[in-house]
């Protein structure tokens, strides 16, 4: 299992001040919530964290070693990152696209295999995909892409995930699933680091949340002592009210 | 629902072998038809060590290197383009949209211009070709990244750049030189020299380019997606465009700028074949290598004993065939 960790990380968040530095571990099993409003830098401290775009100043270190340092295949084989936007130029099928999570850990030469095939569709059966194996992802509804993509994250069987609003596109069924699927990574020991725009799904799913603010300001904590009413009105500047369902928090805004 | 599966994939390898099949039919027909025809027997007394002088003479020195050169040809320009298209994410990118026709145009009408010879000719529109590829790449990087959007628009203007030197040779050319001129724009074989080494450098690529087959299917979802799957993708983006590059000045410089091959054949097979880089490859050097010896046949017999250049062929054919495909493809 892999740690994920931050050092005096600051991103580069282009015309903006570089607000405070930031240093976490992502541990096994420990499922982290990334909120703030439009424009606060989540995707961009998300990036940073899968060593996709190169930080101000500070290290992220996987399992110790400065991100920097490992090589692009390695960092593949322990960490998965499902993004926010998608591009597909050129056709391809479901099954394809599942499969491709299979490629940081087959030799240049080599076809992928039968246990690839399998873990590919087994990722796609978890996801509610496998009747849509064989159709073009330019024909699938936005929620249906966005499981496709958590499907082809979940066939590189992770260590960590780095997940760009998952639930994005979904419908209620498929939100709760989804957050239960990772619940269950999580369980496994997978560490999960999500940004989310739901207060609610934090507030169920994540045992530990890091606020981002716009101005480069940010805290972090349990999640029980960051999901304040007054802390959150003053992240996303707006009114919310606040109850309890079955021991839950329940946000809405005001 | 109808038309929104894919293509049938099943028997991926059973493609190439057809393709091979096709292709080695393709080069029988080219030698077999001409101003002499030769029928299967002939043929097979040739290719055995029999059959008269003239026969033997007809194959071995003009039609055989001249299908061969076709193959050769048609077989780097598709490649090229199958490589251009998964570089700069765009299927309607050819072997030619980086301006690398038009800098090797450059170099051989200003050759033609000067009276310089067949082999002087090639190398200095090899030559123009390259200067051409640096150019671009160069501009494209700037202050140190390029996009695939930046690296398409800088060859665009590069190439206009490139089409109004043509105009200005074209018009300052003695009228004696134009035929010679004209015909090598439109891309020609007959003067197509040894296709010895458009082979060797085919093979080469073809060879090249296998193990980079499923990196490849990854870049084609975008670099971020690529790199996040453990793709180094800068430097799987350089060498794919310096070898695409390379590639297309061999086939340029063997043939003068034959279009549509490149952007034809790879799209063809897609529509076909689906779009695993593996697979579409090496069938796509196959396949555009088939189509140019078909083409080259046709250019030779259609109005015979004038010959066309090729590329009135490749461009007769390919202009409906394409147009046809993106108008169904809405």
């Amino acid at each position: 299992m892999s740690v994920l960790e931050t050092r005096e990380l600051i991103i580069d968040v282009p015309g903006r001040v570089s607000g405070r530095a930031l240093s976490l571990r992502i541990e096994p099993g420990q499922r982290w919530g990334i909120l703030g409003p439009n424009g606060a830098g989540k995707t961009t401290l998300l990036h940073t964290l899968a060593g996709l775009r190169a930080p101000r100043s500070g290290q992220v270190l996987l399992d110790g070693k400065p991100l920097s340092q490992w090589r692009r295949r390695q960092v593949a084989q322990r960490l998965a990152v499902v993004f926010q936007e998608r591009q597909d130029g050129f056709p391809a099928t479901v099954l394809e696209t599942a499969l491709i999570g299979r490629h940081p850990f087959l030799p240049p030469w080599r076809m992928e295999t039968a246990a690839d095939l399998e873990q590919a569709r087994n990722a796609l059966r978890l996801l509610d995909l496998s009747h849509l194996e064989p159709r073009l992802v330019s024909t699938l509804s936005g929620g249906e892409r966005q499981r496709l993509a958590l499907a082809t994250a979940l066939a590189q069987q992770p260590a960590l995930w780095l997940a760009d609003e998952p639930t994005n596109h979904l419908d209620l069924h498929h939100q709760v699933a989804v957050m239960r699927l990772l619940e269950q990574q999580s369980q496994q020991g997978a560490g999960l680091c999500l940004c989310l725009h739901d207060l609610n799904l934090a507030a169920r799913w994540c045992d530990r949340v890091l606020l981002l603010y716009p101005d480069g300001e940010l805290c972090h904590g349990p999640a029980d002592a960051m999901l304040i009413l007054e802390a959150l009105e003053k992240l996303y500047r707006q009114r919310l009210m606040v109850t309890e369902i079955n021991g839950t928090r329940v946000f809405l805004p005001g | 629902m109808p038309g929104v599966d894919a293509p049938a994939r099943a028997y991926p390898w059973t493609a190439l072998w057809v393709l091979v099949l096709a292709g080695v039919l393709a080069m029988a027909l080219a030698v077999a038809v001409g101003s002499v025809p030769l029928g299967a027997a002939d043929l097979w007394a040739v290719f055995t060590g029999g059959g008269n002088e003239l026969q033997r003479d007809l194959i071995w020195s003009l039609r055989a290197p001249r299908a061969l050169a076709a193959f050769a040809t048609g077989g780097l320009l598709a490649l090229a383009g199958a490589l251009m298209q998964v570089l700069l994410r765009n299927p309607l990118a050819d072997p030619y949209v980086l301006g690398l026709s038009g800098g090797a145009a450059v170099g051989a009408l200003g050759a033609m211009l000067l009276g310089a010879g067949a082999v002087l000719v090639s190398g200095s529109a090899f030559a123009g070709a390259l200067l051409s590829t640096l150019l671009v790449f160069g501009l494209a990087r700037g202050g140190g990244s390029w996009t695939p959007t930046r690296l398409l628009l800088t060859g665009v203007v590069v190439a206009a750049g490139w089409s109004a030197v043509i105009s200005f040779l074209l018009t300052m050319s003695p009228a004696e030189r134009l035929p010679g001129m004209l015909y090598w724009l439109m891309g020609d074989l007959s003067h197509a020299g040894a296709p010895g080494w458009a082979w060797l450098v085919l093979v080469v690529a073809v060879a090249a380019m296998l193990p980079l087959g499923r990196p490849l299917n990854v870049l084609a979802r975008g670099p971020l997606q690529a790199a996040a799957l453990g793709v180094a993708v800068r430097p799987l983006e350089t060498s794919v465009y310096v070898l695409a590059s390379l590639v297309t000045a061999v086939a340029v410089t063997t043939a003068g700028s034959v279009g549509f091959v490149g952007l034809i054949v790879p799209h063809l097979l897609r529509l076909v074949l689906g779009n695993d880089q593996r697979l579409i490859l090496p069938a796509s050097a196959l396949a555009g290598g088939i189509l140019l010896t078909l083409a080259d046949t046709l250019a030779r017999i259609l109005l015979a004993p004038q010959q066309l250049p090729v590329g009135v062929i490749t461009a007769l054919l390919g202009v409906p065939v394409f147009l046809f495909l993106l108008y169904r493809s809405r």
